[in-house]
C-alpha cells in the first residue's frame, strides 16, 4: 500500500496522520483514505472532487499532472505527499 | 436590545459585549483564520460562522453547548462532463463554493430552514439547521443566471437574502452583479425584480436592464416589507412596491457610493449608509468617516460624524459590516482598517470600541 502524508498546516483543522492506503491511482488511494477520514475530503478536494486550487500532490517526488481526475499512477511502494502550494496564501 | 456583537475578520471571530455601559472585546474564536460572515439564528439560538481557509476551502461551523462544531458547507452539484460553461473571463466556471456571502434564517414558521448565498452564484437551502444543504436548482439552472457577472469579486455572488415576514415562501435575493430576484414559492420559480435602477458601468442599451444592476446591498423593512433600500454601485435606490420598481435618490452629500445599507426595523423611511467617494476611489471623502441617515424616505439626509474620525480616516465599510439591532436604536460598524464603532442613539453619536482589529468583513448583533 502507498504511504500518504499531509501538510502539517492541515492538522489544526482536521487530523490527517501519516497513513497507508491501497490503490493504483491517486484517486483510488485518496478515496480509500477519505473513506476512513471523511472530513478531510473537502479540505483537499473541491466540490467537483478535483484537487483544490492551491493544493498540490507529489507521488514519489513528482507533482501530479492530472489535478482533475487524479489519474496519476501509484504503486504499492509509492510515497504520496499532500501539500499546500506556496501560492494562495 | 442586543448586548453582543459578532465581528468577522480576516484573522478571527471577535465577540464584543456591552458590560457596565461599555463595549469591549470579550473573546476571540478561530484566531488566525479568515471568518467571512456569521449568522445568529434567533429561533434556535445557534450561531453559524463561515470560514475561508484559502488552500483548504470554505467551511461552515455551528455553535453547540460545548463550542463550535464543523458542519457541512454548501457543495455544488456535479458539473456535467459535456457542459461548457465559462466565467466572464473565458475560464471554465468551477461549480464549487468560492465564498459564503449570505446567511439568512428562514421564517419564524419554518424552524431549521437557513438560506445561504455563495460565489459563484449558487443559492442553497438547509432544512435541518445547516446539517445538510441543497442547491436551489431552479435559480442555478435559470437561463439568465449565466448573464450574472463578477462585481467586487471575479465571480458573481448572492450577498443579500430577504425572507418576507408575512410569508416565508416569498424571498428576495440580490446579486453582484445580477440585480434582484424574487420567488413566491420558496424557490421553485424565480422572476427578476428591480425596474428603475440604473447602471453606469455598462453600455447605454443595458443601463436600465434589471439584470445589469450591481446591487451592493439590499435591505427590507421588517414592519413594512414593501419598502426596500438598495445601496447600488452607482447610487442609492428605494422601492415602495416590494422591489418591483425603484426610484433613485440623488444629491446626497458626501456621496451615494458605498456598500452597506440598513433600514429601521419599524420605520421604513429611516435608513443608514456609509459613503465612500466613488467606485474608483473607495475611501471616505476628505478622510472624514461619516454615516448618512435619512428619516424621510430619502428626501433629506443627516451626515453623522460625532465620535467618528474626521481626519485622515481611510476606513472602508463592507456590505455586511454595518449592523442594526432589533430595536433600531443600536448600531455597529467595522472597517477594513480594523476600526469598530457602536452607536446607541440611532447614529447620532458613535463610540470607538477598537481600531486595532484585523480587516473587518462582517458585523452582526447576536
Amino acid at each position: 500500500m502507498a504511504k500518504v502524508s499531509f501538510t502539517p498546516n492541515i492538522q489544526r483543522h482536521v487530523a490527517c496522520p501519516e497513513t497507508e492506503a491501497a490503490g493504483g491511482s491517486v484517486r483510488e488511494v485518496l478515496n480509500n483514505l477519505f473513506a476512513r477520514n471523511p472530513r478531510a475530503r473537502a479540505y483537499v478536494l473541491d466540490d467537483q472532487a478535483a484537487l483544490r486550487k492551491h493544493m498540490t500532490i507529489f507521488v514519489d517526488g513528482q507533482t501530479i499532472r492530472d489535478r482533475v481526475r487524479l489519474s496519476d499512477p501509484v504503486t504499492a511502494s509509492s510515497t504520496i505527499h499532500v501539500f499546500q502550494a506556496l501560492s494562495g496564501g | 436590545m442586543s448586548d453582543t456583537l459578532l465581528v468577522s475578520t480576516r484573522k478571527g471571530l471577535f465577540w464584543v459585549a456591552r458590560k457596565h455601559g461599555c463595549w469591549e472585546i470579550e473573546r476571540a474564536d478561530f484566531l488566525g483564520d479568515n471568518v467571512s460572515l456569521t449568522l445568529t439564528d434567533l429561533r434556535s439560538g445557534r450561531h453559524f460562522a463561515a470560514l475561508d481557509h484559502g488552500h483548504f476551502g470554505v467551511k461552515l461551523h455551528r455553535s453547540t453547548a460545548k463550542g463550535w462544531e464543523e458542519i457541512a458547507a454548501p457543495t455544488y452539484p456535479p458539473k456535467p462532463d459535456d457542459l461548457e460553461e465559462n466565467d466572464m473571463w473565458g475560464r471554465p466556471l468551477a461549480w464549487s463554493t468560492a465564498r459564503i456571502w449570505a446567511l439568512q434564517a428562514g421564517g419564524a414558521d419554518e424552524s431549521g430552514v437557513i438560506w445561504c448565498g455563495t460565489l459563484p452564484g449558487g443559492l442553497f437551502r438547509s432544512t435541518n439547521h445547516g446539517e445538510s444543504w441543497e442547491m436551489v436548482r431552479s435559480l442555478w439552472d435559470h437561463p439568465k443566471r449565466k448573464q450574472w457577472m463578477g462585481g467586487g469579486a471575479d465571480l458573481p455572488g448572492i450577498h443579500s437574502i430577504s425572507v418576507d415576514p408575512r410569508n416565508s415562501k416569498r424571498i428576495w435575493i440580490a446579486v453582484s452583479t445580477g440585480g434582484i430576484w424574487f420567488t413566491e414559492d420558496a424557490g421553485a420559480s424565480w422572476t427578476q425584480r428591480g425596474e428603475g435602477m440604473r447602471a453606469e458601468h455598462v453600455p447605454p442599451e443595458l443601463t436600465h436592464d434589471p439584470i445589469a444592476q450591481d446591487v451592493h446591498c439590499l435591505a427590507q423593512c421588517p414592519a413594512a416589507p414593501q419598502r426596500m433600500w438598495v445601496q447600488h454601485h452607482n447610487g442609492i435606490f428605494v422601492s415602495s412596491d416590494e422591489g418591483k420598481t425603484f426610484t433613485e435618490i440623488t444629491g446626497v452629500e458626501p456621496s451615494t457610493f458605498g456598500f452597506p445599507v440598513v433600514v429601521h426595523p419599524r420605520d421604513p423611511d429611516t435608513a443608514w449608509f456609509v459613503p465612500e467617494i466613488k467606485d474608483e476611489k473607495r475611501i471616505p471623502r476628505d478622510g472624514r468617516l461619516v454615516v448618512t441617515r435619512t428619516r424621510d424616505g430619502g428626501k433629506s439626509f443627516d451626515v453623522l460624524t460625532k465620535g467618528l474620525p474626521q481626519s485622515h480616516a481611510y476606513d472602508v465599510v463592507y456590505r455586511h459590516a454595518l449592523a442594526i439591532d432589533a430595536t433600531g436604536d443600536r448600531f455597529a460598524f467595522g472597517s477594513t482598517t480594523g476600526g469598530l464603532w457602536v452607536s446607541e442613539d440611532q447614529g447620532d453619536s458613535w463610540t470607538n470600541v477598537t481600531h486595532t482589529l484585523p480587516p473587518i468583513y462582517a458585523v452582526r448583533f447576536s
